[in-house]
């Protein structure tokens, strides 16, 4: 008879990996929203130029960028200003950064609140994705601004095709990357720390190997070299990025290349949330 | 009465020390059993949870084959000692960790209480604060919106509502919490000792708000240490020693039990060098506090309305000029009866107190009805009331209906009240 009778929740120490119980984020998502906001308002308190900082950050970076590599990068650009060039990967470059090291914290930086309270775990991650992404549309904003002023001055041709539709597609790809790499190694952080120390210097040598600053090496120059940079599952995201505001020769739009990166992507980001998923049940205990 | 929530052989292994290198091979020696589909190695080592016996394996169950069953509109108390678990039968019921063996299930939406503003960002204002501690608790946006001008109300901070929290002393902190708090509206709420925190007149409020709660058909699991709070709030009890239940029913019978297994100290009033103090900086120790007749003959059981006296030994490890004994007599449910001082000394002028072992015997000449009692100790700072040593419900005795003519034929016991004075008198015919 107890069998019959219907419970709303039942809580056991082994549960499916699969039972990841979307439903019940998809009920919380005003937590998230509101989560979004903490992040975006909270972060700009108490400062002068507010959202502006937004996108000064990645100002200053291309600014202190294009003085060190102008010289040697310019040229294998096809006449794009190479302040432009470093402004676009830069921007890409770190909101996918943004994602992963933000959430690559998720369990330890929230202990406090997870410790106390229910709610689906994966909202946390969630809402920084989410915040990020709003601040990477600031970025991408100021961006489209700058662009049309090389334009409007003639230093960069309008070489903006149907391909524009493209870019949801890119900003969703990086995200879930971030995520996906982010949350496994808060996943896999909550007991043993050691992956941590990793993160921060990791995400600044991945962006060495990424063509952020520089195109990847054309395939007609190096096969080889061209095929090991391409594994890199950012590289045809912020090669395609480039091309379609930018036009050819900054980069090259490979489809083969993307299909592999959105393959990439989502077989991450389904193992990802499986281990954050098993994780989350009892990470308190650890962390 | 459907029943809401159903706990079954709930049990919570957790590993003693730290993590660090050597703790690998025990998490790949469970993980390779889980693997095999055998049973994990480490459940067999977990000793029980008795924080006095040194350990004799490196893991401990905090909880275990804990079973029972709340129905809805209940309002259960879980009581025991530190350390008996409550804490974490209240975080797997709350989902924040999950049980190593068996399972609960529960009806309805489950809203937590194990700490007031949780997630508050101090950055925010109130207004700010009062949707995300909402949403974190559970609420949906437009539940906040239209309990907003409520929970305002309720909190009493209307003029701070728009400032950053940072900006709010501790008491209007807390005030915003608990009013976002009582607003939830949950099928099952549960409630670690949040009670603890405020003035006396918002406690009165919060207890208010939870009587409120229950009465409204839903169900509350509370878990504190506060007895007479538990004893008004609630109606059946759990009580928790070691990590298993000892004792569950009627609220009552369950307090009952919780004090008479905890007096602890022997018939001679001994006190154990283990003995939880519930306050205290160590300078004096109490090392005896019993009640004789006042033939000093050691009795468990006094008789109805015969003079007792409360003997007590205090260790000073220092000298004292400004110090004070009081004692309070507690009922067998947890309320205070009595409040006993040494009225010759007030705030103005206290006794010193020399170092080394003093003895103080206190005559009571108090009817006391016929029931359990027991005895709280406090050697406490005069002026400021601080506490030296403070050991609560330290010996326990009874007083039995033996009444004046030396029979069994007091008619009367506790639940007509705790004492019968001396009283006086007066009958006048008015009219015939």
């Amino acid at each position: 008879m107890d069998s019959e009778e219907k419970w709303d929740l039942v809580v056991k120490p082994q549960v499916s990996v699969f039972d990841l119980n979307l439903k019940e984020v998809w009920r919380y998502r005003d937590l998230l929203i509101l989560f979004v906001k903490r992040d975006i308002v909270a972060v700009y308190k108490q400062t002068i130029l507010g959202p502006i900082w937004f996108v000064l950050q990645p100002l200053l970076q291309t600014i202190v960028f294009n003085f060190v590599f102008s010289s040697s990068f310019s040229r294998s650009i096809n006449g794009c200003p190479y302040f432009l060039f470093t402004f676009c990967g830069i921007a890409c470059w770190n909101y996918f950064a943004e994602c992963l090291t933000n959430t690559s914290n998720t369990f330890i930086a929230n202990s406090s609140i997870f410790g106390k309270v229910y709610f689906p775990r994966l909202i946390s991650p969630l809402a920084i994705v989410t915040s990020s992404v709003i601040k990477f549309l600031i970025q991408f904003v100021f961006f489209i601004v700058m662009l049309i002023y090389f334009i409007v001055i003639g230093r960069v041709g309008m070489e903006i095709s149907w391909s524009v539709f493209l870019v949801p597609l890119l900003v969703i790809l990086m995200a879930m990357l971030g995520l996906s790499i982010g949350i496994t190694i808060s996943s896999l952080t909550t007991k043993y720390r050691d992956l941590r120390f990793l993160i921060a210097f990791g995400v600044q040598l991945f962006m060495f190997v990424s063509p952020v600053l520089r195109p990847v090496t054309p395939e007609a120059v190096n096969a080889k070299k061209h095929f090991i940079e391409m594994l890199n599952p950012m590289a045809s995201i912020l090669e395609a990025f480039k091309f379609i505001f930018l036009g050819n020769g900054t980069g090259t739009l490979s489809w083969p290349w993307l299909l592999y990166s959105t393959g990439f992507a989502f077989l991450t980001f389904f193992l990802a949330v499986i281990i954050f998923n098993k994780v989350e049940k009892s990470f308190m205990d650890t962390v | 009465m459907s029943t809401v929530i159903k706990v079954e052989d709930l049990g919570k292994l957790y590993r003693l020390g730290k993590v660090g290198t050597g703790t690998i091979s025990h998490d790949l020696n469970s993980w390779w059993a889980r693997v095999r589909g055998k049973e994990d190695p480490t459940l067999k080592l977990g000793s029980s949870n008795d924080r006095t016996k040194k350990a004799d394996s490196q893991y401990v169950w905090a909880l275990k084959n804990i079973n029972f069953e709340v129905s809805q509109g209940d309002v259960l108390g879980i009581i025991g000692k530190n350390g008996a678990g409550k804490s974490t039968l209240l975080k797997i019921l709350s989902r924040t960790t999950s049980p190593t063996t068996g399972s609960f299930k529960a009806k309805g939406r489950i809203a937590s209480l194990l700490e007031v503003g949780t997630g508050f960002h101090p950055e925010l204002s109130g207004r700010e604060n009062i949707f995300l501690n909402g949403a974190i608790l559970g609420m949906t946006k437009s539940e906040i919106r239209s309990k907003f001008d409520e929970i305002v109300a309720f909190s009493g901070v209307e003029r701070y509502i728009d400032t950053p929290v940072k900006r709010y002393s501790s008491g209007m902190y807390v005030r915003l919490a608990f009013a976002v708090a009582a607003h939830l509206e949950p099928e099952i709420l549960i409630v670690d000792e949040v009670l603890a925190v405020g003035d006396a007149e918002f406690q009165e409020k919060c207890l208010g708000k939870m009587k409120d709660v229950s009465g409204q058909g839903r169900t509350v699991l509370f878990v504190s240490h506060n007895m007479p709070a538990v004893k008004s709030l609630c109606k059946t009890g759990l009580y928790l020693k070691f990590g298993e239940v000892l004792h569950q029913g009627p609220i009552e019978n369950v307090l009952t039990e919780y004090l008479a297994e905890n007096r602890t100290v022997a018939e001679t009033g001994e006190i154990p060098d283990d003995f939880h103090r519930s306050a205290g900086t160590g300078e004096a120790l109490f090392t005896k506090v019993y009640a004789t007749s006042i033939s000093n003959q050691k009795v468990k059981d006094l008789a109805f309305g015969e003079k007792f006296r409360i003997h007590t030994e205090i260790e000073l490890h220092k000298d004292f000029i400004d110090a004070t004994l009081c004692l309070t007599i507690v009922s067998s449910t947890g309320d205070p009866v009595m409040f006993i001082r040494d009225s010759l000394f007030g705030i103005q002028n206290s006794r010193k107190f020399d170092k080394g072992t003093v003895s103080i015997e206190i005559d009571m000449n108090v009817k006391l009805m016929p029931g359990n009692y027991s005895i709280t100790a406090g050697f406490i700072q005069t002026k400021t009331g601080f506490a030296i040593d403070w050991v609560e419900n330290v010996y326990s005795f009874r007083v039995v209906r033996i009444g004046y003519m030396g029979g069994d034929d007091y008619p009367y016991y506790t639940v007509h009240g705790y004492t019968e004075p001396e009283s006086n008198w007066k009958y006048k015919q008015l009219n015939s």
